[in-house]
């Protein structure tokens, strides 16, 4: 298992219910999957998998980065628009190739995690204020980059990497993969990933521990909105486009979804990272299989709803405990 | 909150207290003299700024975000936060238009019982169930929104109203003011009463200030959570109505992002997201400022879109971290 929590003890109610609260999210699309064995023709072609992971990467990428956030007992808005500055400074830099074009994409969301970073750590502004604000900004000054405007990328290496695979697996999953493996690290094997958490628990408890919360909290916001740079170039690769007016828009929902129904409490205090990646692909698999159904955008919107409620309320056992 | 502790400081000096009473009525008030300011240079720069029908078309177009935000302010008072509310808000101008042609009363009933009830089921599942409002409110947001789609066929039918007298609700003036404005206005007012006056009103600072000391004095914590919800459902599809009713329709695309201008304009007009401290008069000014900037922005012209989510997106920042050092400095 690859989380770590600060001492959360499950009451006791019975071993089944415990088991159910804490893999609920596993549960829940082994549940999905099954239904769709018997169900939907075709769900388990290996092409309609790979679409399903290819589609999941930008929200799971983000949500990573989001998982951290919370994990403080934070929340970051902004990560849309980050994804929208990272596409809109692509056709800037594309003519230096992919890596230099990747780093500089990078490089605009960690300056933008570190506006956020600055104003949560130092100041002591509200996350989810703070994040609103930049988030506002931030999309407006995607959109002045790009002078209103959509750019098609031709640079064949980006495209390649929206489009292309590795012994049948799309390099923008494999990105993923990497990313998951590397944040679930950072989050269980680091002092930096106990330290992160331990703010989350009781910031003023870390304070008194003498750990240096203010770095530690605005590299957690570096992190996210560099983690969200990359959900942007590879949005952008996909899309084959920069669209700086659409891309990324209200993702900041959706990852933050993931990371709840994957079993984080917003409360702060724990991070779990395959949790975040189940919520993401629970989330995908529920969209998937309501649009292979016909089912009306609107209903699908409602059982979405239902089902968020559902998961976080099986889990809410733990998050009380904090 | 940041308590600051001076052990060796001995009794307060008066400089100290004076410093620390400017420091608090800023933060109160601050978005108030920061939209005096605006409305001094905007009437000096522009000359189209300072006249009545500006001020009234500015005011209209507050009026459905001053009643969204007095609901947002009674949730944030109690550490809470309602995203579901531009959600709500499309939902209750639909219904609204759906209900006009049962007349006047069908247009208001419709939509407030529906999102009344929606406010009801969030309440009862933050309240009663310990559930938290960041996440099922985003629920609401997204469910609700599913439900404006199905009524009306996807989004792609927009109910018209044709009620002469729901139209007069949304359009009609008295003295020169659009019924909107009043409406907000009376809205403001009954809420601020029944903030500062009654029990129920002190019971949402008290939950909104230490959960666990209001359970321990013996408050109804869980009903006081559950109430604001509903109170915030509510407001929003009153909102949404009286919108229905000035644009003559139900359009199922108004109010995304909504939520976060209310949580904005609540921020702004110094309530703290984590409870306990604020108000509507706090809450009318932040409206108003958002609103007066926006047309400030618009008076200029020849600003783009873009350019102009910058500059709010810019101020927002700025006036959260003035807040935020402001309320550093006191001893709370």
């Amino acid at each position: 298992m690859t989380q770590a929590t600060v001492s959360v003890s499950v009451p006791s109610r019975g071993s089944v219910l415990a088991v159910f609260q804490k893999y609920g999210v596993y549960f829940a699309i082994v549940l999905l999957l099954a239904y769709n064995l018997v169900a939907t023709p075709n769900f388990f072609a290996i092409d309609n998998f790979r679409t399903q992971f290819v589609q999941v990467v930008p929200v799971l990428i983000v949500a990573l980065g989001m998982a951290l956030v919370i994990g403080t007992e934070g929340i970051d808005l902004s990560v849309g628009a980050v994804m929208a500055l990272a596409a809109a400074v692509i056709p800037l830099y594309v003519g230096y190739g992919l890596v230099p074009t990747l780093l500089i994409a990078i490089l605009v969301g960690a300056v933008i995690g570190a506006l956020n970073g600055s104003m949560v750590a130092f100041i002591g502004v509200q996350p989810i204020v703070a994040t609103l604000a930049v988030m506002v900004a931030g999309r407006g000054l995607a959109l002045l980059i790009a002078n209103e405007q959509l750019k098609s990328v031709t640079n064949p290496q980006i495209l390649a990497l929206g489009r292309d695979s590795v012994l049948g697996v799309p390099y923008s999953v494999l990105i993923a993969a990497v990313l998951v493996g590397a944040v679930a690290i950072l989050v269980n094997r680091t002092t930096f990933g106990k330290q992160l958490i331990a703010i989350g628990g009781s910031r003023r408890a870390a304070e008194l521990a003498g750990l240096p919360v203010k770095r530690i909290l605005l590299l957690v916001y570096v992190l996210a909105a560099a983690l969200a740079a990359v959900a942007g170039v590879i949005g952008t690769a996909r899309l084959g486009a920069s669209v700086p007016s659409t891309l990324g828009n209200l993702i900041e929902l959706s990852a933050i979804t993931a990371v709840v129904v994957g079993g984080t409490p917003l409360s702060g205090g724990q991070v779990k990272v395959l949790g975040t990646l189940a919520g993401a692909l629970l989330l995908q698999f529920i969209s998937a299989t309501l649009i292979k159904h016909n089912v009306p955008d609107a209903y699908s919107q409602v059982a979405q709803a239902i089902i968020i409620l559902v998961a976080v309320y099986i889990q809410r056992g733990k998050a009380r405990v904090k | 909150m940041t308590t600051t502790f001076e052990p060796a400081a001995g009794p307060a000096t008066d400089s100290q207290v004076g410093r620390e009473r400017l420091a608090s009525l800023l933060q109160s008030y601050g978005a108030a003299i920061v939209l005096v300011i605006l409305l001094i240079v905007g009437s000096i720069a522009f000359p189209t700024f300072a006249t009545g029908s500006n001020f009234s078309n500015i005011l209209t177009q507050s009026s459905f975000l001053l009643i969204v935000g007095a609901g947002m302010t009674f949730v944030i008072l109690t550490g809470g936060i309602d995203l579901s509310v531009g959600s709500v808000f499309a939902l209750g101008g639909v219904l609204a238009a759906y209900g006009s042609s049962f007349g006047l009363l069908g247009a208001l009933l419709f939509p407030l019982v529906v999102c009344g009830a929606i406010g009801a089921l969030q309440g009862f599942l933050i309240a009663h169930a310990g559930m938290a409002p960041f996440i099922v409110t985003l629920a609401g947001l997204l469910g609700v929104r599913g439900l404006v789609l199905a009524t009306t066929d996807g989004g792609s039918a927009t109910p018209l109203i044709t009620d002469p007298v729901v139209v007069a609700l949304g359009q009609g003036q008295v003295l020169g003011i659009h019924w909107p404005v009043l409406i907000a206005i009376v809205v403001i007012v009954l809420g601020s009463v029944l903030l500062a006056r009654t029990r129920g009103g002190q019971s949402v600072y008290a939950v909104g200030g230490s959960e666990s000391a209001s359970t321990l004095m013996g408050l109804p914590v869980a009903r006081v959570k559950f109430t604001v919800y509903v109170l915030s459902g509510l407001c929003a599809g009153l909102a949404g109505a009286l919108n229905a009713a000035y644009s003559s329709s139900g359009v199922p695309t108004v109010g995304v992002g909504l939520e976060l201008n209310a949580i904005s304009a609540v921020v702004i007009g110094g309530t703290l997201l984590v409870g306990g401290r604020g108000n509507l008069v706090g809450t009318v000014a932040g409206v108003l400022l958002l609103s007066v900037i926006q047309n400030l922005i618009n008076q200029v012209g020849s600003l783009s879109s873009s350019v102009q989510a910058v500059v709010s997106g810019a101020f927002l920042a700025i006036v959260v971290i003035i807040q935020t050092v402001l309320s550093r400095t006191q001893r709370l």
